[in-house]
């Protein structure tokens, strides 16, 4: 009753619009940068989990040193999110991915520990042994999904039963070569792929990696500002284009200069540089994109998704789009099979066990629905390192192993109702979903610390 | 059965049929969903098609989109007998259909939809999202002028603005032979009308089109001519302005042609 006198004074006070006003400017400023605002929930839970791992380890977490070795772990698993993404989109699943990965990994270490060196009697540390092992094993995976993705797409067996086949078929045939023995080591410029001490970009390369991805940025708001332009579609505000090209440009270089700049190499001293293994995450991510939003392959991958019978009436050939979702997958385990044998050095027996569950994580955390036809490759790229950054979180904070995947789980669980409540616009359920996953992370993070 | 649309109207005299559909047959097992059926469509004509649950329309329309072959019988078009396999066959005569589910891609926008399966694509191959927009934009203007949200996805659309995606689809690929299926079965009525409006116009521009519906009010607002089919047999196939509503329903029900059904059976039709 006392705010009378000041309605009466002053009308436009009351007017709903004006209410609204400090709300507007915001959603405007979103809809106007046309940023994804999941990818941005992301984010901004990436940096919840971050500073918060940083508050509890005391200090440990946000450290060049961490974080480099967080990217470098984040790699394999997020490459082969990128081809999952367009598997659960088409609505297939691929279990096959780590069982695959241990076998190609395997074959490769064959290639370069045996079969060059031995079979063919090249000798040890020919300068071509690392690129015939890598075209053998991406050839090896792109005919594995070719296999599964013909019996999924032409022969008509749902992929789960497909690729839970070859799940049990890769991982045993592993264990037909050298009746599994580990293999080691492996070539020496293959091991580089792994991003060891020398397995990274070096000081003047790592700014070239900045500097190109500012130039990228740049090149693409102008390419997009002129088609607009050309085509007399509304274009955006000439100051927002240049505040994402600052925004983005800055967060490329901080990323490249307090990650891999500020961390010395344990061996030489000198600035480490961006490791290799995310120098092929990037151009993956960049790859997969591509197909996905600009070509026709993607555009058919998404409708399909969508409605795969508006897909089929549209004349697109279905089948062959699935099956090729799947060689996708084969060559992308393919390329992580490379990375993780590089890393150890080695090829041992249970290479990959369990990473097509991280895989699959990673896809879903990152947004994409098993209903078919929604999900993105940097989302999955982001998911991959969020549930990274949760295991090594988590190590550093010295909580068990069981414990972790607990976690883990609860996470997953999470992330996957907190965007089903989101989609269906209930509020009340996000924040009650949001609020039981954190407090079951917090009580066995806590008990769980040894 | 036989046509008793024996004096063809000013428009069907001077051409050719754009579609000839002779003696089609289609069985499922034992079951004969359309037994040696004809029926024919002129340029700028609406051929409604009509029947109760099972009649064997969309059948015998299938046969002409490719969806599912004839088993026997002849399709000719512009006078030419053709073979007629697919759906990518039928887009290739000229034949584009407007299915009664609204057959669209939901997470995609609309200009993805019209072009979907023939994409615009720049010199180095990528998709040309812009030039398929701007194509698209122009469709609508002609469509449907109010149409303007090109960059969303297609879910968040009014049943209408999906119909008209759908439409377009058809136009912008200049269709000579249109296949509605229910055009109006998801529509409100507001949008109905703006379908039909679209439907009229087509029509003016010289394109055929055959009608699928089960709703007579449709039919007889929108068609030139109507082919009433019976557990997959044509019954007959009259002018619209020959014939009353009740006499078309009397050949959906009891397959009597006008003139045949007796009186009592007229009276039986309202019960």
């Amino acid at each position: 009753m006392s705010e009378r006198p000041v309605t009466s004074e002053r009308p436009e006070r009351t007017n709903p619009t004006a209410e609204e006003a400090p709300k507007r400017p915001w959603r405007e400023l979103m809809s106007t940068t046309e940023i994804d605002t999941r990818l941005l929930g992301m984010v901004m839970a990436l940096a919840v989990i971050w500073i918060g791992f940083h508050i509890l380890s005391g200090g440990d977490f946000l450290t060049s040193r961490n974080l480099w070795n967080l990217s470098v772990q984040s790699a394999s698993i997020a490459i082969m999110a990128t081809g999952m993404v367009l598997i659960i989109v088409t609505r297939n699943i691929d279990l096959s991915v780590g069982a695959v990965l241990g076998f190609v990994g395997y074959t490769m270490a064959m290639v370069q520990t045996q079969w060059i060196p031995k079979t063919f009697g090249l000798g040890f540390g020919r300068w071509y042994t690392w690129i015939i092992a890598l075209a053998v094993g991406l050839a090896l995976g792109a005919v594995i999904g070719f296999i599964q993705g013909f019996i999924v797409a032409y022969v008509e067996v749902p992929a789960f039963i497909v690729t839970l086949g070859g799940y049990l078929v890769w991982r045993g045939l592993i264990f037909r070569f050298k009746q599994g023995q580990t293999l080691a080591p492996l070539d020496d410029t293959f091991q580089r792929i792994g991003g060891g001490s020398r397995g990274a970009l070096g000081e003047w390369k790592s700014w070239a990696l900045a500097l190109l991805a500012c130039i990228a940025i740049a090149a693409s708001l102008v390419i997009s500002r002129r088609r607009r332009l050309r085509y007399d579609l509304p274009q955006r505000p000439l100051g927002v284009d240049v505040g994402i090209g600052i925004v983005g440009c800055a967060a490329a270089i901080a990323v490249v200069w307090r990650i891999a700049i500020n961390y010395p190499s344990p061996i030489t001293g000198a600035p480490t540089g961006v490791a290799y293994p995310v120098v092929i995450l990037i151009a993956v991510t960049l790859a997969v994109t591509y197909l996905a939003r600009r070509r026709r392959f993607g555009r058919y991958v998404y409708a399909y998704g969508g409605n795969p019978e508006a897909a089929e009436l549209g004349g697109i050939n279905t089948r062959r789009t699935v099956m090729l979702t799947f060689v996708l997958m084969g060559v992308l385990a393919a390329m992580s099979a490379a990375v993780q044998t590089a890393r150890l050095d080695a090829a041992v027996t249970n290479l990959g066990i369990q990473n097509e569950l991280d895989v699959i994580s990673a896809a879903v955390i990152g947004g994409t629905s098993f209903s078919g036809g929604i999900g993105t490759i940097p989302g999955a790229v982001l998911g991959a390192v969020v549930m990274q950054s949760l295991r090594s979180g988590m190590v550093l904070l010295a909580i068990d192993s069981p414990s972790q995947d607990i976690v883990v789980g609860v996470v997953l669980v999470t992330a996957v109702a907190v965007d089903a409540a989101l989609r269906m616009h209930r509020k009340r359920i996000v924040a009650g979903v949001l609020l039981t996953g954190l407090i079951v992370s917090a009580i066995v993070i806590q008990t769980g610390r040894a | 059965m036989t046509d008793i649309s024996t004096t063809p109207d000013e428009a069907t005299r001077r051409t050719t049929p754009l579609v000839e559909l002779r003696d089609i047959r289609v069985s499922f097992g034992g079951l004969h969903a359309v037994d040696g059926v004809s029926v024919d469509l002129y340029p700028g004509e609406v051929v409604g098609l009509v029947g109760g649950n099972g009649a064997g329309k969309s059948t015998l329309m299938h046969t002409l989109t490719g969806a599912h072959p004839a088993d026997a019988g002849e399709i000719r078009i512009n006078g030419e007998p053709v073979v007629i396999r697919n759906p990518r066959d039928a887009r290739n005569h000229g034949v584009e259909v407007i299915y009664q589910k609204l057959a669209l891609a939901d997470n995609i926008d609309a200009a993805g939809n019209v072009f979907l399966g023939r994409e615009l694509l720049t010199r180095s191959g990528s998709l040309d999202d812009s030039g398929m927009a701007s194509a698209t934009r122009k469709v609508m203007k002609r469509l449907n002028p109010r149409f303007t949200n090109l960059k969303t996805a297609v879910k968040s659309l009014s049943g209408g603005q999906r119909q008209s995606v759908a439409i377009a689809r058809a136009v912008h690929f200049n269709a000579r032979i249109l296949i509605m299926d229910e055009p109006t079965a998801a529509l409100g009525p507001a949008e109905t009308a703006q379908v039909r409006d679209l439907i009229t116009q087509l029509k003016a521009e010289g394109i055929g089109i055959f009608l699928i519906s089960h709703d007579i009010h449709d039919v007889f607002d929108l068609a030139d001519r109507i082919s009433v089919m019976l557990q997959g047999k044509l019954v007959g196939t009259v002018n619209k302005s020959d014939v009353t509503k009740d006499e078309v329903l009397a050949m959906i029900i009891v397959g009597k042609l006008p003139g045949e059904a007796t009186p009592e059976e007229l009276d039986e039709l309202h019960r």
